[in-house]
């Protein structure tokens, strides 16, 4: 029953074959048995999960019938969850039990979505192989010597691995889409302001996006109209009614405009990879879309601006985490200034601290304008580049990570090697604009993934490009052996 | 623009970090690579652009000004290290 993905379960829960309840204790006893090489999971909440299972079953057999009634999932940890641990990753919340839900979570239980439980990633969402987490890393199922990627890298594992058929994920510079490709997952960011961000825990709170990881982009299609939608609690959320993004699947890709940016292409690209992109721009040709080279000549900027606007956001909205409202405090301190401090020494991770550190120098009185004014500056031109870009193309096709997944440890030491990985996709959050990761192929057993980006509220689009590829290829069936 | 150990020292201050003396040298290095990566924004030509905070640069939603919030201190006070009789406790402010 594992090897089904959601749309399947979705068919299958609506033609009897099986109960949300055994599936759900099927999967569960899947995640015991399996996760302990993985360590994707942080909390599993099988009793609520069970009691949840078996209320979508009542539901079902009164007559109710939302597709997503009895469903399997589970969140990534930093999403709120009432009365269920919500770490973040963090030591500084490994007592939080969230006292409500994030607006996400409600939506995906009133739909009838079973979680359960919570991911591990990154602490705090900042990573891009799921190396900082306070519970230990996550192995990829496809080599367990290596990183899934992050921050979603619970998200990413869980679901490559078949615990779980989809997850939800946060992607602040690329924490769903650099993961999905890593594991052989399709994975979309939306754009900002689509998703709900009320009880997602704030990393960059202008460009924090939640969205769906699942193995087809029909299940991502699935989930993420369950997700998306105005949220008045979100004073950033978007009031604008929802696409149908199931219905546009379909869509013959016949006219399609797709810009291929040199600067994508470039040095610092593993050729391997650039081989892959470029079938996927094959295969796409004989579907009937046509290619156009395009450029995008601030790209290089967007990793300089990205790590100045990310921690400056970052170290004013991790100042709530103070030792004394919520979370971990420090044993016997001697005033409130010694609280403050050791408790936050103590609590954060190493990462975390040095984008405290970044951000508030970015942000302290003489340097501003040199730091967080200039990064938002170039911000714009990042922007200006897409807007010209999308007026001549539909969508925007490169790799969506430079290089494979790399060994555990391998880049433990030099947090700038790290940050250059995000090259191709920060720039979606910078401006703002959807961004869908989709397997592409295997380069020595690992996964490739090939990036598409959309123009604003273009989700469905996107989705409809993964799909039609999906029809004629078989990339995204294939399973890490071992799982 | 190479940072010292005084100015991590007063950086860490600023962000309410308490910093080990012998962490000192390796965090100032560390943050000194990131900085140095950061900087290469400066030689990007950003004159007559205007900063941009919000992708889709909308505006703060106003709503009508009632209470729409219940009470909940009991449930968000429960997540607390220590209160007391509905108070946060921390240690001693004014001597």
């Amino acid at each position: 029953m594992h090897q089904l993905t959601l749309a399947e379960i979705v068919r299958g829960l609506q033609d009897k074959q099986f109960s949300s309840e055994e599936l759900t204790g099927a999967l569960l006893a899947r995640i015991a048995d399996v996760d302990t090489r993985l360590n994707s999971f942080i909390s599993v909440t099988g009793d609520l999960a069970i009691a949840d299972a078996k209320a979508a079953d009542a539901r079902r057999a009164k007559g109710e019938s939302d597709p997503l009634l009895g469903a399997p999932i589970a969140h990534k940890d930093l999403f709120c969850t009432e009365g269920v641990l919500t770490t973040c990753g963090s030591k500084i919340l490994h007592n939080f039990k969230a006292p409500y839900d994030a607006t996400v979570v409600a939506k995906l239980k009133e739909a009838g979505a079973v979680s359960l439980g919570k991911l591990n990633m990154d602490e705090f969402a900042m990573g891009s192989a799921n190396e900082s987490s306070h519970f230990g890393p996550v192995k990829n199922p496809w080599d367990t010597e290596r990183v899934p990627g992050g921050s979603s890298g619970g998200s990413a594992a869980a679901v490559a691995a078949r615990l779980i058929p989809a997850a939800t994920g946060t992607d602040t510079g690329g924490s769903i889409r650099q993961p999905a490709a890593l594991t052989n997952l399709t994975g979309i960011k939306p754009t900002y302001g689509r998703v709900s961000r009320w009880g997602m825990i704030a990393y960059a709170s202008s460009l924090d996006q939640g969205g769906p990881m699942a193995r087809t982009a029909e299940d991502c299609a699935l989930l993420l109209g369950a997700m998306a939608g105005f949220d008045p609690k979100d004073s950033t959320s978007i009031d604008q009614p929802v696409d149908d993004y199931l219905a546009v699947l379909a869509q013959p890709l016949a006219g399609l405009r797709i810009g291929l940016p040199k600067e994508y292409f470039g040095a610092g690209l593993d050729p391997r990879i650039a081989d892959k992109v470029m079938a996927v721009v094959e295969e796409l040709k004989k579907l009937g879309a046509t290619v156009k080279d395009i450029s995008l000549p601030n790209l290089q900027h967007a990793i300089p601006a990205y790590y100045v606007i990310a921690p400056a956001e970052a170290s004013s909205n991790l100042s709530r985490f103070d030792g004394v409202r919520f979370g971990y405090r420090c044993e016997d301190p001697k005033d409130l200034m010694d609280l403050y401090k050791r408790s936050r020494a103590e609590g954060f991770g190493d990462e975390v601290k040095r984008r405290i550190m970044v951000g508030t120098y970015a942000l302290s009185a003489g340097y501003y304008d040199a730091y967080y004014l200039k990064a938002q500056k170039i911000r714009r031109l990042i922007k200006n580049d897409f807007v010209s870009a999308f007026e001549g193309v539909d969508v925007i096709l490169g790799p969506t990570t430079p290089n494979l997944a790399w060994k555990l440890g391998e880049k433990g030491g030099d947090p700038v090697s790290a940050y250059l990985e995000d090259i191709y996709t920060i720039t979606a959050n910078l401006a703002g604009i959807p961004g869908l990761s989709m397997p592409a192929g295997f380069v020595d057993g690992l996964p490739v993934g090939v990036q598409l980006l959309g123009n604003y509220f273009q989700e469905g689009r996107l989705l409809n490009v993964a799909h039609q590829y999906q029809q004629v290829t078989d990339w995204h069936q294939q399973a890490p052996s071992g799982f | 623009m190479a940072i010292e150990r005084s100015e991590v020292e007063k950086i860490a201050h600023l962000a309410r970090l308490g910093l080990d003396e012998a962490d000192l040298p390796r965090t100032t290095e560390t943050l000194n690579n990131i900085l140095g990566l950061i900087d290469a924004m400066q030689a990007v030509d950003t004159d007559g652009i205007a900063p941009l905070a919000h992708p889709l640069e909308t505006t703060q939603r106003l709503r009508v000004d009632l209470v729409t919030e219940a009470n909940r201190r009991e449930a968000y006070q429960a997540v607390a290290p220590a209160v007391e009789d509905g108070l946060y406790l921390v240690p001693k402010v004014i001597e």
